[in-house]
Protein backbone atom coordinates (compact mmCIF):
# COMPACT_ATOMS: atom_id res chain seq x y z
CA UNK A 1 0.00 0.00 0.00
CA UNK A 2 1.02 3.57 -0.57
CA UNK A 3 1.11 4.26 3.14
CA UNK A 4 4.06 1.95 3.84
CA UNK A 5 7.11 3.97 4.87
CA UNK A 6 9.99 3.61 2.46
CA UNK A 7 13.30 2.35 3.75
CA UNK A 8 16.14 4.81 3.18
CA UNK A 9 17.77 4.25 -0.15
CA UNK A 10 14.90 2.17 -1.44
CA UNK A 11 13.86 3.08 -4.92
CA UNK A 12 10.76 5.18 -4.89
CA UNK A 13 10.17 5.12 -8.61
CA UNK A 14 7.22 2.73 -8.31
CA UNK A 15 5.79 4.39 -5.26
CA UNK A 16 6.67 8.10 -5.05
CA UNK A 17 5.76 9.68 -1.69
CA UNK A 18 4.26 12.65 -3.49
CA UNK A 19 1.75 10.49 -5.36
CA UNK A 20 -1.61 12.27 -5.25
CA UNK A 21 -4.34 10.23 -3.52
CA UNK A 22 -6.49 8.21 -5.90
CA UNK A 23 -9.80 9.76 -6.84
CA UNK A 24 -13.21 8.33 -7.66
CA UNK A 25 -14.14 4.76 -6.81
CA UNK A 26 -10.50 3.81 -6.38
CA UNK A 27 -10.11 6.58 -3.84
CA UNK A 28 -13.11 5.35 -1.88
CA UNK A 29 -11.82 1.79 -1.87
CA UNK A 30 -8.29 2.78 -0.83
CA UNK A 31 -9.55 5.14 1.88
CA UNK A 32 -11.74 2.46 3.41
CA UNK A 33 -9.02 -0.18 3.27
CA UNK A 34 -6.06 1.92 4.40
CA UNK A 35 -5.06 -0.42 7.19
CA UNK A 36 -7.01 1.35 9.86
CA UNK A 37 -8.60 -0.98 12.37
CA UNK A 38 -10.86 0.27 15.12
CA UNK A 39 -11.66 -3.10 16.67
CA UNK A 40 -8.24 -4.70 17.07
CA UNK A 41 -9.33 -6.33 20.33
CA UNK A 42 -12.58 -7.67 18.91
CA UNK A 43 -12.57 -10.59 16.44
CA UNK A 44 -13.94 -9.38 13.09
CA UNK A 45 -16.65 -12.04 12.97
CA UNK A 46 -18.05 -10.82 16.25
CA UNK A 47 -17.86 -7.17 15.21
CA UNK A 48 -19.66 -7.94 11.95
CA UNK A 49 -22.40 -9.87 13.75
CA UNK A 50 -22.90 -6.92 16.11
CA UNK A 51 -23.18 -4.54 13.16
CA UNK A 52 -25.73 -6.84 11.54
CA UNK A 53 -27.69 -6.93 14.80
CA UNK A 54 -27.51 -3.13 14.93
CA UNK A 55 -29.15 -2.97 11.50
CA UNK A 56 -31.76 -5.51 12.65
CA UNK A 57 -32.46 -3.29 15.66
CA UNK A 58 -33.39 -0.50 13.27
CA UNK A 59 -35.72 -2.79 11.30
CA UNK A 60 -37.58 -4.04 14.36
CA UNK A 61 -37.76 -0.56 15.89
CA UNK A 62 -39.25 0.76 12.65
CA UNK A 63 -41.94 -1.95 12.85
CA UNK A 64 -42.66 -1.18 16.49
CA UNK A 65 -42.70 2.57 15.82
CA UNK A 66 -45.15 2.02 12.96
CA UNK A 67 -47.30 0.00 15.33
CA UNK A 68 -47.07 2.78 17.93
CA UNK A 69 -48.09 5.34 15.34
CA UNK A 70 -51.24 3.49 14.26
CA UNK A 71 -52.16 2.64 17.82
CA UNK A 72 -51.89 6.30 18.89
CA UNK A 73 -53.83 7.64 15.91
CA UNK A 74 -56.66 5.16 15.27
CA UNK A 75 -60.21 6.36 15.70
CA UNK A 76 -61.66 2.92 16.57
CA UNK A 77 -60.80 0.90 19.69
CA UNK A 78 -57.69 -1.31 19.72
CA UNK A 79 -58.54 -4.98 20.48
CA UNK A 80 -57.60 -5.90 24.06
CA UNK A 81 -54.54 -8.20 23.69
CA UNK A 82 -55.22 -9.66 27.11
CA UNK A 83 -58.53 -11.08 25.81
CA UNK A 84 -57.48 -11.76 22.21
CA UNK A 85 -54.58 -13.97 23.35
CA UNK A 86 -56.39 -15.66 26.23
CA UNK A 87 -56.71 -19.43 26.24
CA UNK A 88 -59.44 -21.51 27.86
CA UNK A 89 -57.78 -24.17 29.97
CA UNK A 90 -59.93 -26.44 32.12
CA UNK A 91 -63.03 -24.33 31.52
CA UNK A 92 -61.31 -21.18 32.77
CA UNK A 93 -60.11 -18.35 30.58
CA UNK A 94 -56.51 -17.41 31.42
CA UNK A 95 -55.30 -14.14 29.86
CA UNK A 96 -52.20 -14.12 27.68
CA UNK A 97 -51.12 -17.54 28.95
CA UNK A 98 -49.73 -18.84 25.64
CA UNK A 99 -47.62 -15.71 25.19
CA UNK A 100 -46.27 -16.10 28.73
CA UNK A 101 -45.28 -19.72 28.03
CA UNK A 102 -43.64 -18.64 24.75
CA UNK A 103 -41.67 -16.01 26.69
CA UNK A 104 -40.40 -18.60 29.17
CA UNK A 105 -39.48 -21.00 26.37
CA UNK A 106 -37.45 -18.31 24.61
CA UNK A 107 -35.71 -17.20 27.82
CA UNK A 108 -34.83 -20.82 28.57
CA UNK A 109 -33.35 -21.17 25.10
CA UNK A 110 -31.22 -18.10 25.80
CA UNK A 111 -30.02 -19.72 29.02
CA UNK A 112 -28.99 -22.97 27.30
CA UNK A 113 -27.28 -20.94 24.56
CA UNK A 114 -25.23 -18.91 27.07
CA UNK A 115 -24.06 -22.16 28.68
CA UNK A 116 -23.27 -23.66 25.26
CA UNK A 117 -20.91 -20.74 24.57
CA UNK A 118 -19.26 -21.34 27.92
CA UNK A 119 -18.71 -25.05 27.30
CA UNK A 120 -17.46 -24.32 23.79
CA UNK A 121 -14.60 -22.23 25.17
CA UNK A 122 -13.85 -25.08 27.57
CA UNK A 123 -13.69 -27.35 24.48
CA UNK A 124 -16.38 -29.65 25.80
CA UNK A 125 -17.77 -30.63 22.40
CA UNK A 126 -20.45 -33.07 23.58
CA UNK A 127 -22.01 -30.65 26.05
CA UNK A 128 -21.78 -27.73 23.59
CA UNK A 129 -23.54 -29.69 20.87
CA UNK A 130 -26.23 -30.96 23.24
CA UNK A 131 -26.92 -27.49 24.63
CA UNK A 132 -27.01 -25.91 21.17
CA UNK A 133 -29.41 -28.54 19.85
CA UNK A 134 -31.55 -28.02 22.96
CA UNK A 135 -31.57 -24.30 22.17
CA UNK A 136 -32.64 -24.98 18.59
CA UNK A 137 -35.35 -27.39 19.83
CA UNK A 138 -36.72 -24.74 22.19
CA UNK A 139 -36.70 -22.31 19.25
CA UNK A 140 -38.71 -24.77 17.14
CA UNK A 141 -41.13 -25.19 20.06
CA UNK A 142 -41.54 -21.42 20.15
CA UNK A 143 -42.28 -21.25 16.42
CA UNK A 144 -44.73 -24.16 16.79
CA UNK A 145 -46.65 -22.27 19.47
CA UNK A 146 -46.60 -19.19 17.30
CA UNK A 147 -48.06 -21.21 14.41
CA UNK A 148 -50.83 -22.34 16.80
CA UNK A 149 -51.47 -18.73 17.80
CA UNK A 150 -51.58 -17.59 14.19
CA UNK A 151 -54.03 -20.32 13.15
CA UNK A 152 -56.23 -19.53 16.15
CA UNK A 153 -56.38 -15.84 15.23
CA UNK A 154 -56.90 -16.57 11.54
CA UNK A 155 -59.77 -18.92 12.45
CA UNK A 156 -61.28 -16.10 14.52
CA UNK A 157 -61.25 -13.90 11.44
CA UNK A 158 -58.18 -11.74 12.03
CA UNK A 159 -56.72 -10.58 8.72
CA UNK A 160 -54.05 -7.99 7.90
CA UNK A 161 -56.81 -5.68 6.62
CA UNK A 162 -59.38 -6.15 9.35
CA UNK A 163 -60.71 -8.18 12.25
CA UNK A 164 -63.95 -8.58 14.19
CA UNK A 165 -62.49 -7.27 17.49
CA UNK A 166 -61.69 -3.65 16.68
CA UNK A 167 -59.15 -1.50 14.85
CA UNK A 168 -58.30 -2.86 11.41
CA UNK A 169 -54.58 -2.15 11.88
CA UNK A 170 -54.33 -4.79 14.62
CA UNK A 171 -53.96 -7.65 12.15
CA UNK A 172 -51.37 -5.86 10.02
CA UNK A 173 -49.22 -5.00 13.05
CA UNK A 174 -49.59 -8.46 14.56
CA UNK A 175 -48.73 -10.48 11.46
CA UNK A 176 -45.90 -8.16 10.44
CA UNK A 177 -44.16 -7.95 13.81
CA UNK A 178 -44.59 -11.51 15.08
CA UNK A 179 -44.10 -12.91 11.58
CA UNK A 180 -40.76 -11.18 11.14
CA UNK A 181 -39.68 -12.26 14.60
CA UNK A 182 -40.80 -15.85 13.98
CA UNK A 183 -38.78 -15.83 10.76
CA UNK A 184 -35.73 -14.79 12.78
CA UNK A 185 -36.31 -17.64 15.26
CA UNK A 186 -36.69 -20.16 12.43
CA UNK A 187 -33.52 -19.03 10.69
CA UNK A 188 -31.77 -19.03 14.07
CA UNK A 189 -32.77 -22.64 14.75
CA UNK A 190 -31.28 -23.68 11.39
CA UNK A 191 -28.15 -21.57 11.97
CA UNK A 192 -27.61 -23.05 15.45
CA UNK A 193 -28.10 -26.62 14.21
CA UNK A 194 -25.47 -26.10 11.53
CA UNK A 195 -22.95 -24.66 14.00
CA UNK A 196 -23.77 -27.45 16.49
CA UNK A 197 -23.01 -30.10 13.89
CA UNK A 198 -19.76 -28.35 13.03
CA UNK A 199 -18.83 -28.42 16.72
CA UNK A 200 -19.62 -32.13 16.91
CA UNK A 201 -17.64 -32.84 13.75
CA UNK A 202 -14.62 -31.11 15.28
CA UNK A 203 -14.27 -28.26 12.78
CA UNK A 204 -13.47 -25.73 15.50
CA UNK A 205 -11.22 -28.18 17.36
CA UNK A 206 -8.98 -28.30 14.30
CA UNK A 207 -8.92 -24.52 13.87
CA UNK A 208 -8.60 -24.11 17.63
CA UNK A 209 -11.18 -21.31 17.56
CA UNK A 210 -14.64 -21.62 19.06
CA UNK A 211 -15.58 -17.99 18.34
CA UNK A 212 -18.30 -19.07 15.90
CA UNK A 213 -20.33 -20.54 18.74
CA UNK A 214 -20.31 -17.22 20.55
CA UNK A 215 -21.22 -15.37 17.34
CA UNK A 216 -24.18 -17.71 16.75
CA UNK A 217 -25.08 -17.11 20.39
CA UNK A 218 -25.13 -13.35 19.83
CA UNK A 219 -27.72 -13.80 17.09
CA UNK A 220 -29.85 -16.04 19.30
CA UNK A 221 -29.77 -13.72 22.31
CA UNK A 222 -30.77 -10.87 20.01
CA UNK A 223 -33.87 -12.82 18.93
CA UNK A 224 -34.73 -13.19 22.62
CA UNK A 225 -34.03 -9.49 23.15
CA UNK A 226 -36.44 -8.48 20.38
CA UNK A 227 -39.11 -10.68 21.95
CA UNK A 228 -38.71 -8.81 25.25
CA UNK A 229 -39.71 -5.60 23.46
CA UNK A 230 -42.51 -7.23 21.44
CA UNK A 231 -43.89 -8.81 24.61
CA UNK A 232 -43.86 -5.47 26.43
CA UNK A 233 -45.19 -3.21 23.69
CA UNK A 234 -47.49 -5.44 21.66
CA UNK A 235 -48.89 -7.93 24.14
CA UNK A 236 -48.79 -6.16 27.51
CA UNK A 237 -49.35 -2.50 26.59
CA UNK B 1 -5.20 -10.36 22.77
CA UNK B 2 -7.60 -9.92 25.64
CA UNK B 3 -10.11 -12.44 24.31
CA UNK B 4 -7.81 -14.99 22.77
CA UNK B 5 -9.31 -17.65 25.02
CA UNK B 6 -12.81 -16.26 24.57
CA UNK B 7 -15.25 -15.25 27.25
CA UNK B 8 -14.91 -17.36 30.38
CA UNK B 9 -17.35 -16.90 33.20
CA UNK B 10 -18.67 -19.36 35.77
CA UNK B 11 -21.79 -21.28 34.77
CA UNK B 12 -23.44 -20.16 38.00
CA UNK B 13 -23.49 -16.57 36.68
CA UNK B 14 -25.58 -17.64 33.69
CA UNK B 15 -27.92 -19.67 35.89
CA UNK B 16 -28.47 -16.67 38.16
CA UNK B 17 -29.26 -14.39 35.21
CA UNK B 18 -31.55 -17.06 33.80
CA UNK B 19 -33.43 -17.18 37.11
CA UNK B 20 -33.63 -13.38 37.25
CA UNK B 21 -35.07 -13.26 33.72
CA UNK B 22 -37.69 -15.82 34.76
CA UNK B 23 -38.66 -13.72 37.79
CA UNK B 24 -38.82 -10.51 35.74
CA UNK B 25 -40.94 -12.19 33.03
CA UNK B 26 -43.31 -13.55 35.65
CA UNK B 27 -43.63 -10.09 37.17
CA UNK B 28 -44.38 -8.46 33.81
CA UNK B 29 -46.99 -11.17 33.16
CA UNK B 30 -48.57 -10.47 36.55
CA UNK B 31 -48.93 -6.80 35.54
CA UNK B 32 -51.46 -8.01 32.99
CA UNK B 33 -52.93 -10.73 35.20
CA UNK B 34 -53.80 -8.30 37.99
CA UNK B 35 -55.19 -5.73 35.51
CA UNK B 36 -53.02 -2.78 36.49
CA UNK B 37 -53.98 0.31 34.50
CA UNK B 38 -52.67 3.66 33.39
CA UNK B 39 -49.27 5.00 34.31
CA UNK B 40 -48.64 2.29 36.91
CA UNK B 41 -49.05 -0.40 34.23
CA UNK B 42 -46.90 1.40 31.64
CA UNK B 43 -44.09 2.25 34.05
CA UNK B 44 -43.98 -1.32 35.39
CA UNK B 45 -43.95 -2.79 31.85
CA UNK B 46 -41.10 -0.48 30.76
CA UNK B 47 -39.10 -1.08 33.95
CA UNK B 48 -39.24 -4.87 33.65
CA UNK B 49 -38.56 -4.66 29.90
CA UNK B 50 -35.45 -2.50 30.33
CA UNK B 51 -34.13 -4.68 33.17
CA UNK B 52 -34.54 -7.83 31.06
CA UNK B 53 -32.99 -6.19 27.99
CA UNK B 54 -30.08 -4.94 30.07
CA UNK B 55 -29.38 -8.35 31.56
CA UNK B 56 -29.52 -10.08 28.16
CA UNK B 57 -27.23 -7.55 26.44
CA UNK B 58 -24.70 -7.10 29.24
CA UNK B 59 -24.35 -10.68 30.53
CA UNK B 60 -25.65 -13.13 27.90
CA UNK B 61 -24.25 -11.12 24.99
CA UNK B 62 -21.10 -10.27 27.01
CA UNK B 63 -21.37 -6.54 26.35
CA UNK B 64 -20.19 -5.88 29.92
CA UNK B 65 -16.75 -7.30 29.05
CA UNK B 66 -16.33 -5.90 25.52
CA UNK B 67 -14.06 -3.02 24.48
CA UNK B 68 -15.69 0.34 25.10
CA UNK B 69 -15.05 1.34 21.45
CA UNK B 70 -17.34 -1.44 20.27
CA UNK B 71 -19.91 -0.97 23.02
CA UNK B 72 -20.41 2.65 21.95
CA UNK B 73 -20.37 1.77 18.24
CA UNK B 74 -23.32 -0.58 18.85
CA UNK B 75 -25.27 1.12 21.61
CA UNK B 76 -25.11 4.79 20.57
CA UNK B 77 -26.66 4.62 17.03
CA UNK B 78 -29.99 3.19 18.32
CA UNK B 79 -30.45 6.46 20.23
CA UNK B 80 -31.44 7.95 16.84
CA UNK B 81 -34.45 5.66 17.02
CA UNK B 82 -35.63 7.45 20.13
CA UNK B 83 -35.79 10.61 18.02
CA UNK B 84 -37.99 8.77 15.50
CA UNK B 85 -40.25 7.49 18.28
CA UNK B 86 -40.45 11.00 19.75
CA UNK B 87 -41.35 12.54 16.39
CA UNK B 88 -44.06 9.97 15.72
CA UNK B 89 -45.49 10.38 19.21
CA UNK B 90 -45.66 14.18 18.99
CA UNK B 91 -47.33 13.98 15.58
CA UNK B 92 -49.91 11.46 16.82
CA UNK B 93 -52.45 14.04 18.05
CA UNK B 94 -52.39 15.82 14.71
CA UNK B 95 -52.80 12.57 12.73
CA UNK B 96 -55.62 11.50 15.03
CA UNK B 97 -57.50 14.78 14.48
CA UNK B 98 -56.95 14.53 10.73
CA UNK B 99 -58.44 11.04 10.79
CA UNK B 100 -61.45 12.25 12.76
CA UNK B 101 -62.02 15.13 10.32
CA UNK B 102 -61.40 13.13 7.14
CA UNK B 103 -63.00 9.81 7.96
CA UNK B 104 -65.45 10.74 10.72
CA UNK B 105 -66.66 8.33 13.32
Amino acid sequence: MASHPLAPGESSSSNPPSLPPAAGWQGIASDWSSDKEAFRQVPWGKAMMWIFLLSDTFIFTCFLTGYMSVRMTITSAWPNPSEVFALTIGGREIPLILIAIMTFVLISSSGTMAMAVNFAYRRDRAKTTALMLATAALGVTFVGMQAFEWSKLIAEGVRPWGNPMGAAQFGASFFMITGFHGLHVSIGAIYLSIVALKVLRGDYERSGNYQNVEIAGLYWHFVDLVWVFIFAFFYLW
Amino acid sequence: MAHAQGQQHPISLYLKIWGLLFVLSTMSYLVDYFHFHGYLRWSLIITFMLLKAGLIVSIFMHMAWERLAMVYAILVPPLCLLVLVGLMATEADYVFLSRVISFGQ
